[in-house]
């Protein structure tokens, strides 16, 4: 008989089940073991999977490599100025930077009353209703760095918005809420910013998650901001979002000395610009979840081993009482690489049945979690999935365990002479 | 196994021909289950031959002694030696899927020797839940399912009382009367008597071999 025709025989299966059979606790518990592990690594996967995913979608309305930059105070003395001076962000920065750094994609320059500067927004007013929400004035490339998800009918500003400086705005949910009736749509209808009445374009979706943006918010066009507010060419922030291979830290280097450059500022001076750089503390945030998946990965591993060994452990001492058994099967004609394949298929079946076991309570548990977390939108945890790759792989490590940690005990049942076997009492 | 050796057949010349019934015995010590054993390629000689069946028996390894195992020899142990949780069909046949042969023929093979030893009844009943001489049915039963050139019994009555052990060599001489060459190993005196021939160990050399009127087993049961 060679190796193939044992292993798609059906009396070999006969046989192995016979023995396994033979001491079912004992079975159950081995299995357990395996069985354990491979759980281990199904649900530690998953889940640093799951907050993979979660992390991902804190982010996923903006660009993962997009920035932040705004002016603040200088703390060292150049060109004549004395420290703390503060310079002023101009909208003509746009093209300077543009002409600088080809590596900046989109850029985006904002201003925004109610949010940093402690006014607490602008009165919004339509008929008796009244509330206070912070504004931004906003080009239409502000969407392709950080998504709007603007409600069916509605729209986001546009180039000609810009242009013709007109008085159109996008409002928030809240806001939506708060100024009309529930069953009314508010889109083509007019609300009053400080005195001047502006028509609502669009409703934005809020998302959770990252940055300083609520669901009040109130977008309008750059120009018409200007105009409003009387900001001239100043810009509170620039929001930049870098070409998807380029080194977002190095573009943001790049964007800050530009700046003080143009601002006169002290090429040293740390201080005189402030960003943040969504890209960095993505990386850093997916460098932390890889960190997790790399030890979900390993600590899984190991306790598959750790179960493997301990199917090898049993089987020994099962080949050990069973001394008499493969004894009797030795005189009776079995081949020392009948018993030994016997005993190898032995270990690698209950590998595979523990394994395939503990992935299916592993998914069951990581589908649980997931019902559990999905409203918990704060939570950054989503669809907790482990790739099939994983699950192969593992299945593949178990079976090539199960057969090397059943070499040992097969080697031991053929070591030992028939004759010896059966004086065995 | 040891690393000290002991010799324990200090020369042992005989033949058996087909269709014999031999009894070996002697009292511990004196060899015969060593021979048995050689003769059963479980253990090796040192010197000489083996010749079984015109076929040359030596330098045998693991896996060639055990196609000679099942292909030429049928063993019947003292304690029996059934797979405790293998029916007695399953341990019948058991040589038999050694020797590859289909699930379909070795049932129904099983169950024919099993109705040879009279024990048709018992076929799905696990070795215990048979009574010992039951059980040693079986066991001959599973050494004949090979249809063995030599039946090997290592004391096949040791663990019996007198009555069983009468039913049991009654089987044995029916299934020698049909041709079939048995060795029994024993050291009672009424079990050699059963057998056509009776060959005497004393330390290692064969002090007696003489042929005997049988005494059938079937007139004490």
């Amino acid at each position: 008989m060679n190796s193939l025709k044992i292993i798609f025989d059906r009396d070999t299966w006969q046989e192995i089940f016979g023995s396994i059979q033979k001491n079912k606790v004992r079975t159950i518990i081995t299995v357990i073991g395996v069985l354990w592990g491979i759980f281990i690594y199904i649900a530690l996967s998953g889940a640093a999977k799951g907050l993979d995913n979660g992390f991902e979608r804190q982010f996923e309305n903006v660009a993962m490599n997009s920035m932040f930059v705004w002016a603040q105070r200088t703390s060292i003395p150049y060109e004549g100025f004395k420290t703390g001076r503060n310079p002023q962000l101009k909208i003509q920065d746009v093209q300077a930077l543009r002409n600088n750094i080809p590596a900046i994609q989109f850029i985006a320059p904002r201003n925004a009353k109610g949010v940093f500067d402690g006014s607490g927004g602008s009165q919004m007013v339509r008929g008796s209703k009244s509330g206070t929400y912070s504004i931004y004035g906003d080009f239409p490339e502000y969407t392709k760095i950080a998504t709007k998800k603007i409600y069916d009918g509605g729209r986001f500003v546009n180039q000609a918005d810009i242009d013709e400086e007109r008085k159109v705005c996008v409002i928030g949910e809240r806001t939506q809420k708060e100024l009309f009736d529930e069953d009314e749509q508010p889109v083509g209808q007019y609300i009053r910013v400080d005195d001047i009445y502006f028509q609502v374009i669009g409703v934005h979706k809020y998302i959770e998650g990252g940055g300083f943006e609520s669901d009040g918010d109130v977008f309008i066009p750059f120009s018409t901001y200007k105009k409003l507010y009387n900001t001239g060419d100043n810009v509170d922030w620039f929001t930049i979002a870098a070409f998807d291979d380029a080194d977002v830290i190095a573009v943001e280097e790049q964007v800050k000395q530009t700046l003080k450059r143009i601002h006169r500022v002290s090429p040293k001076d740390e201080r005189a610009f402030g960003s943040f750089n969504l890209g960095e503390i993505f990386g850093r945030i997916m460098g932390f979840s890889q960190g997790m998946t790399f030890l979900s990965l390993i600590v899984g591993i190991a306790t598959i081993i750790a179960g493997v060994i301990g199917i090898g452990n049993i089987l020994l001492i099962s080949v050990k009482e069973r001394t008499k058994e493969l004894g009797i099967r030795r005189a009776l004609g079995a081949t020392p690489a009948e018993v030994r394949i016997q005993i190898i298929l032995e270990s690698v079946f209950l590998t595979f049945v523990a394994g395939v076991f503990g992935i299916i309570l592993g998914a069951f548990v990581l589908s649980g979690i997931d019902a559990a977390t999905a409203n918990m939108t704060d939570f950054p945890y989503t669809n907790p999935t482990v790739p099939i790759s994983f699950v192969l792989g593992a299945l593949a490590i178990m079976i090539t365990l199960g057969t090397l940690i059943g070499l040992i005990p097969a080697q031991r049942a053929v070591s030992i002479k028939p004759i010896d076997a059966l004086r065995e009492e | 196994m040891g690393s000290s050796s002991l010799h324990v057949l200090k020369g042992i010349d005989f033949a058996v021909e087909k269709g014999e019934l031999v009894a070996i015995m002697g009292s511990s010590g004196s060899g015969k289950s060593t021979l048995l054993n050689i003769l059963g390629m479980l253990d090796v000689l040192d010197e000489g031959s083996y010749t079984l069946d015109d076929v040359l028996i030596k330098d045998l390894d693991e896996t060639k002694a055990a196609k000679y195992r099942n292909k030429f020899l049928g063993f019947v142990f003292q304690s029996f030696n059934l797979i405790n949780y293998k029916t007695a069909a399953e341990n019948v046949s058991l040589p038999l899927y050694y020797q590859g042969v289909g699930r379909k023929e070795r049932q129904e093979q099983a169950i024919k020797y099993l109705t040879m030893v009279g024990l048709a009844d018992w076929s799905t009943h696990l070795p215990s839940e048979l009574s010992g001489g039951q059980k040693q049915r079986v066991a001959i039963a599973r050494a004949m399912a090979s249809r063995p050139k030599v039946l090997l019994a290592d004391e096949p009555t040791g663990a019996l009382d007198t009555k069983t052990s009468y039913e049991v060599m009654d089987l044995i001489q029916k299934i020698n009367q049909e041709g079939n060459t048995i060795l029994v190993v024993t050291h009672e005196e009424d079990i050699a008597k059963m057998c056509k021939r009776v060959v005497k160990l004393k330390d290692g050399v064969i002090v007696e071999d003489v042929k005997v009127n049988q005494v059938l087993a079937a007139d004490y049961v």
